[in-house]
């Protein structure tokens, strides 16, 4: 599949979950409670949102499916939007701005504390989201940056189960996903840790695969 | 005879709801021009129900809609869920039905719903229903006070508390293969609690046969406390010395109370209880100490420290 078409559809598939909920709410289909309704969905869906971010790399090293790195930073901006949108809906039809229940909020409860931390977190990784970003940082600091996608999934996921009343079943399987998201990348880097102390690798040698980035720090 | 709980296709608009007199009427007409006789009315509390008195405990806010009392319900049962209950409680099996009532009581006895039905006649009694989630009803229920049926027992001096327990039908109830809570649901109140007229023993709403997923076929209705006081699909009720531990204590003893009463300043300790969202409004509604049910209820809680007591 060309990269454009790809692209399209990614975006288009993207806006789904929205359109959903906005016709649904347009419809008065989504039951008794339409605005716990939108606020929980928009949540899930930047959750699912991110997991399929971090799914990226992962499915890209066992496919060998090199294109859909490509589709990394539109999916992220997705995560961002869909945040943002989740974040509006607490703001606005929860709280109707009630800037100090807000504050409360923050303060005394975690999941609302985490959830914001998340957003916090999340801010610059969608500002830094683009070419000249990347150039002015530098690819390796850049790379750093955007490392806090994985404490902003932690969050997120502790955001989830702790405003769950009793039934964790649903935040266990995003959190076993999780899980298995940034095991996979724990055991690979492990991997290529224990090749390069095995004096495997040339420093820098050109390999099928592409540049190694050394994780032993150079002297 | 088993009952069918209405399907939501069934459920009936407030606006008939507010003509069913009208709609009786042409109702009794019915049954004469069908032929063959295939067609049984749905069971209903229509000729004695529909002449239930009216409590000057209602409220007379807008009841919420029926569609929403019968398909936005906590009943972990089956399914945690808010549509779980209305997708699957058409299985409980809700006749026959007994209800044995024991423990520090003179006169143990075991009821029979038809029994229970025939104790008191019905009252219509429009009460708020504030669930500890943040969201709110208000709710037509059909019922009798919960005293009347608790004297059947004859409970004595020792008696403090009442337990109640709600029905366990494992291979009907999915939800219960899942151990979020420890089965059977269980219940309390102080007696003098259980006994307060706004205590209701409950039958039906809106005019009808309790729905299975509202706690077929009886309830219990405390509307002064967060909605999961009150027990639904009731088959025990024991009077006990000490407060009994209720299926939410036990699966968290900080975050649910024995007294849980509805109170905005003593906020859950994962979210506020300041506010609520009726079922049906947009805008969110400042909570009512009590829900609202102070001049009644707040006597029985004098000089108690009620951030110590949730």
């Amino acid at each position: 599949m060309p990269l454009a078409l790809l692209k399209t559809l990614t975006f288009a598939l993207c806006l789904l979950p929205l359109a959903w909920y906005a016709w649904g709410f347009w419809q008065d289909a989504l039951g008794a409670n339409p605005v716990e309704a939108v606020t929980r969905g928009l949540g899930t869906w930047t959750l699912n949102l991110l997991l399929i971010t971090l799914a990226v790399t992962p499915l890209r090293k066992l496919t060998g499916w090199h294109l859909v790195a490509r589709l990394r930073r539109m999916l992220g901006l997705f995560v961002f939007f869909y945040a943002c949108l989740h974040l509006t809906t607490y703001l606005w039809f929860d709280q109707f701005f009630d800037w100090r229940a807000i504050a409360d909020d923050i303060l005394k409860r975690p999941f609302i504390t985490v959830g914001m931390a998340a957003f916090a977190l999340l801010v610059p990784l969608a500002a830094t989201s683009n070419q000249f970003a990347i150039r002015r940082l530098g690819g390796r600091r850049w790379q750093e940056l955007h490392r806090t996608v994985y404490a902003i999934a932690i969050l997120a996921v502790l955001h989830y189960s702790w405003l769950v009343k009793a039934d964790q079943s649903r935040p266990l399987l995003y959190a076993g996903i999780l899980a298995a998201l940034l095991g996979i990348r724990f055991w690979w880097r492990e991997q290529e840790r224990r090749a390069q102390l095995a004096g495997k690798y040339a420093p820098q040698a050109p390999t099928p695969k592409g540049r190694i980035i050394t994780i032993i720090p150079r002297r | 005879m088993r009952i069918t709980p209405p399907r939501p296709s069934e459920i009936t608009p407030p606006e008939h709801y507010a003509r069913r007199r009208e709609f009786l009427r042409r109702a009794a007409l019915a049954p004469a021009l069908m032929l063959g006789g295939t067609v049984l009315p749905a069971p209903s509390f229509a000729a004695p129900g529909d002449g239930a008195r009216a409590s000057p405990y209602s409220s007379d806010e807008t009841p919420t809609p029926l569609k929403h009392v019968a398909g936005y319900n906590n009943f972990y049962e089956f399914g945690t869920g808010k549509e779980d209950p209305a997708r699957h409680a058409h299985r409980l099996v809700v006749r026959p039905w007994q209800l044995r009532i024991d423990g520090l009581v003179k006169k143990p006895v075991t009821l029979d719903i038809d029994a229970i039905r025939k104790l008191a006649p019905l009252e219509e009694r429009i009460y708020r229903l504030r669930c500890v989630e943040g969201w709110s009803m208000v709710i037509p229920w059909l019922g009798f006070p919960l005293d009347v049926l608790l004297r059947q027992a004859e409970p004595l001096g020792g008696a403090k508390y009442v337990e109640f327990v709600s029905a366990l039908q494992p291979e009907n109830m999915p939800g219960t293969g899942s151990r979020v809570l420890n089965w059977p649901y269980r219940e309390g109140l102080r007696l003098d609690e259980a006994r307060h007229p706004l205590a209701l023993l409950v039958l039906g709403l809106y005019g009808e046969v309790l729905p299975n997923q509202n706690g077929a076929p009886l309830r219990i209705a405390v509307p002064w406390k967060y909605g999961f006081k009150s027990a639904k699909s009731i088959v025990a009720i024991r009077f006990v010395e000490h407060a009994p531990l209720s299926s939410w204590m036990e699966a968290n003893p900080r975050e649910y109370g024995f007294y849980s009463n509805v109170n905005p300043e003593v906020d859950h300790p994962r979210w506020s209880q300041a506010t609520e969202r009726r079922i049906g409004e947009f805008r969110k509604r400042r909570t009512l100490m009590f829900n609202g049910y102070g001049a009644q209820v707040a006597s029985l809680y004098a000089g108690m420290d009620l951030r110590r007591h949730y």
